[in-house]
């Protein structure tokens, strides 16, 4: 790999002589990324010579393609947020290059089985989603130089979320359903989960009016049973919170995603009130809504009743997918089947809900805990940045968009594992599809900006930091 | 908004902590339970990328696996199933295993330990892994023998090599098709699978050893063994009325037919035997004993618990009696006496063997890939029901009961043959079950033991089941006769 060429030598510890500059550690982020492209590419050539003997030709198209993926991101990162933290880009490499090797592997198998007629391989086109992700990841690092002038934008970035959350809803189920969730939108061959993006934009929102709204939130309160309990019209955003998940859950039938985004929110009011109270009215009102949506929605009942026996419901009756994802992974056992020696293709849509079935299979326990630990980093360097950075909304930003990434994963890996009921979110970066992949690349993009503010030095010796705002005003107002 | 922040990422490394402890469950707790259920294909598919040992009799393949081009490499195919469907069962991608495929699946797909050393070889050279093979006991003269009589019967064989407990033949009619449920289309199989299971009964079960009937004028050879045991000889004059009041009831008890034993109202044990005198043998069942009878009834094995040849055999048994009466019923083998096809060639082994019982067994070797002894059967001695002198007299009046008596169908040209019939009610409007244990060899030396079991015959076990083991013994006594 053209990886160590550029090396430390740019690292600009003699470019400011006479300032204490703190260690930018661009250089350690290239040799991890390095580390990551070569994991990938070792990954990619075990699937073909393991199934079918040889390499594939496509091999090096491959290894350029992806290595230039994250060079381009070091670059930009280097130059546009020299102080960001060296480890986001890493971890966020390895699971993409992952997931690429796991879809490639199963594209493999299901070409062999004859499963799909036209043999449409799926790791190319989410190669081509990674390096849309990357202009995505580009354009944010480019268009918001300062994370703060977000929260001047916030009720429009939240419109906007409510919007991207509500078009399947309103749209024809022909245009916004497949396989039961009204998630999608579907227009001339592409599918698109404006909900992906949605996350995003609410968190943006949630953020900028918590850091508003926090001190009525915290501090009007009274003593009830040892707990501050917060007047009750101020429990308001709480509730519209809690409504706009059950709205989603009955107008979409998404669980995950009613899931993701009311634990979200519980969490980022925790963080900005400091009061334990919220996660109790939090937990109450996801009990209430939970206990609800069993008893009026057949699909949610299926989904808990499966999770409590998975078995009883096989192979007919909606256990078939966790059951088979159990084989996998006892079958991989501790060690694995190998990359490619498996049978992760016998787990219905492996490539995108059970793609972490499919690596415990190959890659065993220690495949498994590895991924968990990669997103433990990734979440963990996430809430440091948000425990570093100097501002409020930053602080609630970075919290929301690390949570959200830990929960969602906590929720897609339980379900996957029968530890929760399945719910048909996404693995993050390693799951095939593309707006899953994309959005979280703009969400690794807000993170390793705000990592960037959190990091760099204080303002004095720095003058260009207002400098920066204007200039952000100027490209934002128009 | 530091402190919930760090109570935050906390809570994270705790979910985090759950998902991998979890993981731990299902890949390390569970995961051998996983792996080994029943519908998992996974594991099945990996057998079938690899080469099966064969199940082989007399050195042919009577089941084997042939690489295909299809998806799963290799499908298993069994010359000869007419012949040994009982024994191989059927090795399925729906059903699972049955039979030998069963219950030496580790020797044959190769995960048995002691095939172990090889696989680590076979890694290192490249050598693409396969099973070991299992060579059957079973005689092909005296299988195709049993295959023949049984045409068109319910019912079934077993043979045994009384000195060794061996087992020559294991026949259960009508037979199946394993290939058919062996095949690598799930559909078929599924749809072969409903043909059997409409059947009544299902042929997949091996009746010699997975089910079991009352015996019959089978058990009397038990009761005789304990008044020998306990001072009778085979000339001792045993009560033989027309008619016998059950102890404690009014209700009687007749021969067969109706006839009477003796004239006189008494005979000799070993003609009451010969002619299988129902009235004889209650009233001395009911003379020795209940505990009598079940000590002699344990020691040929039954009531003492299912056991492995490797084929699971279930448990064969007296059952409940309650008081003389039904004391005196089960002494003739009804009531709720009850034995497999196995338990009454054991009976008729032991006392072939001179009173020595031997623990029947199926597998005479086991092979490595090339041919290399894994395991060898030895034979071993499970108990001695009886004396050696009382087996002799057994012998002789079973030998009686073949030539004077109820069994004369049974003889054999140039062979000194012994044997009990049985006929018994298994209710009051169904066919009866028709009963028929023995040996035969030369003088002196018997060769072969046999059980044969019809089910809803007309007749007794004189008319049909001693022809079927007639043929069976000759045939062996034919083909090895001379050894």
């Amino acid at each position: 790999m053209a990886a160590p060429a550029i090396g430390p030598g740019t690292d600009p510890k003699n470019a400011a002589p006479g300032v204490t500059t703190p260690p930018r550690r661009r250089g350690t982020e290239l040799v991890m990324l390095g580390f990551a492209v070569l994991i990938t590419v070792a990954a990619q050539t075990i699937v073909d010579i393991t199934i079918t003997g040889s390499p594939s030709p496509e091999i090096a198209t491959f290894s350029a393609w992806f290595t230039g993926i994250w060079l381009v991101a070091h670059l930009v990162v280097r130059r546009f947020a020299p102080y960001a933290d060296p480890l986001l880009l890493p971890c966020v490499a390895v699971l993409t290059g992952l997931g690429l090797a796991m879809i490639h592997r199963l594209d493999i198998a299901a070409n062999a089985l004859g499963e799909s007629v036209s043999s449409r391989e799926d790791a190319p086109t989410q190669l081509l989603w990674a390096t849309v992700g990357l202009v995505l990841f580009v354009a944010v690092l480019l268009v918001v130089r300062d994370h703060r002038a977000l929260s001047r934008l916030a009720y429009t970035i939240g419109l906007v979320g409510l919007v991207l959350l509500a078009i399947p809803a309103v749209l024809p189920s022909a245009l916004s359903e497949v396989n039961g969730a009204k998630i999608w939108i579907r227009v001339a061959g592409f599918s698109i989960q404006p909900g992906e993006f949605a996350k995003i934009c609410l968190v943006i929102f949630f953020a900028a009016y918590l850091v508003d709204k926090r001190d009525v939130l915290a501090l009007a309160s009274r003593r009830v049973l040892g707990l501050e309990v917060p007047r009750a019209r101020d429990l308001g955003p709480v509730l519209v919170a809690w409504g706009v998940s059950i709205l989603v859950l009955v107008f979409e039938r998404d669980l995950g995603s009613s899931l993701l985004l009311f634990g979200i929110f519980v969490v980022m009011l925790y963080v900005a009130t400091e009061r334990a109270s919220w996660l109790v009215i939090g937990v109450l009102l996801f009990a209430a809504g939970g206990t609800l949506a069993y008893q009026l929605f057949g699909h949610v009942r299926v989904r808990v009743d499966t999770w409590l026996d998975p078995f009883a419901y096989y192979p007919d009756g909606g256990g078939y997918q966790v059951v088979q994802s159990l084989f996998g992974l006892g079958t991989g056992g501790l060690f694995g089947a190998g990359l490619g020696g498996g049978r992760p293709d016998q787990v219905p849509v492996a490539k995108s809900d059970f793609i972490a079935a499919a690596i415990g299979e190959e890659l065993g326990l220690f495949g498994l805990v590895a991924v968990v630990v990669l997103y433990l980093v990734l979440v963990e360097r996430g809430l440091r940045t948000s425990l570093v950075v100097r501002d409020g909304f930053g602080k609630l930003l970075a919290a929301g968009l690390a949570f959200g990434v830990a929960w969602q994963v906590f929720v897609v890996l339980g379900g996957v594992t029968g530890l929760l009921p399945l719910t048909g979110l996404t693995t993050p970066f390693v799951a095939y599809g593309g707006s899953s992949l994309v959005a979280n690349f703009g969400l690794v993009a807000l993170l390793v900006r705000i990592s960037d503010a959190a990091r760099r030095p204080a303002a004095p010796p720095a003058p260009p930091a207002p400098k920066l705002g204007e200039a952000l005003t100027e490209v934002v107002r128009p | 908004m530091n402190s919930p922040l760090r109570k935050v990422a906390i809570s994270v490394l705790v979910l985090f902590t759950l998902l991998i402890l979890n993981a731990n469950y299902i890949q390390v707790v569970r995961s051998d339970e996983l792996r080994g259920n029943a519908s998992n294909t996974r594991i099945l598919a990996e057998e079938y990328d690899r080469e099966r040992g064969a199940i082989v009799v007399d050195g042919n393949p009577v089941a084997m696996s042939v690489a295909t081009d299809d998806t799963l490499t290799y499908l298993r195919q069994y010359p000869q199933a007419d012949l040994y469907s009982t024994v191989t069962g059927y090795y399925s991608l729906v059903y699972g295993n049955t039979g030998i495929e069963d219950a030496e699946d580790g020797i044959l797909s190769g995960s048995d330990d002691r095939l172990a050393f090889r696989r680590i070889a076979d890694l290192f050279t490249g050598r693409d892994p396969s099973g070991g093979n299992v060579e059957l006991t079973l005689d092909a003269a005296a299988q195709q023998a049993a295959v023949t009589a049984l045409a068109g019967v319910q019912g079934a064989v077993v043979a045994l090599d009384p000195s060794t407990g061996a087992v020559l033949s294991m026949v259960s009619s009508p037979g199946y098709d394993p290939a058919q449920l062996s095949s690598h289309d799930p559909a078929a199989i599924r749809a072969y699978s409903d043909s059997l299971g409409a059947m009544d009964p299902d042929p997949r079960i091996n009746t010699t050893v997975a089910e079991r009937h009352s015996p019959g004028s089978v058990f009397k050879l038990v009761v005789s063994a304990a008044a020998l045991e306990d001072g009778y000889t085979s000339e001792t004059v045993v009560p033989a009325p027309q008619q016998y009041t059950l102890p404690g009831t009014s209700r009687p008890l007749n021969n067969y037919n109706g006839e009477s034993c003796d004239p006189s109202g008494e005979q000799p044990l070993i003609d009451a035997l010969t002619i299988s005198c129902n009235t004889a043998f209650a009233q001395l069942g009911v003379e020795l004993g209940e505990d009598r009878v079940r000590e002699a009834a344990e020691a040929f094995g039954i009531d003492q618990g299912g056991f492995e040849m490797p084929l699971p055999v279930v448990e064969s048994t007296v059952g409940d009696i309650d008081g003389d009466a039904q004391l005196a019923v089960a002494s003739i083998g009804q009531q709720n006496v009850q034995i497999t096809p196995l338990q009454g060639a054991m009976i008729a082994a032991a006392i072939a063997n001179d009173g020595d019982l031997m623990t029947p067994y199926l597998v005479d070797q086991l092979q490595a890939p090339d041919l290399s002894v894994v395991d060898q059967t030895d034979p071993e001695v499970m108990g001695q029901p009886v004396s050696a002198e009382v087996a002799g007299q057994l012998q002789d009046m079973m030998v009686s009961v073949v030539e004077n008596g109820s069994g004369r169908r049974a003889q054999i040209d140039g062979y000194t043959v012994g044997g009990k019939t049985g006929t018994a009610q298994t209710s009051a409007d169904d066919d009866d079950n028709q009963w028929f244990v023995g040996f035969a060899g030369p003088d002196g030396d018997p060769q072969i033991a046999v059980a044969v079991f019809i089910q809803g015959g007309q007749g007794t076990g004189g008319d049909l089941s001693a022809p079927v083991a007639q043929q069976v013994m000759a045939a062996y006594l034919a083909a090895n006769g001379e050894d």
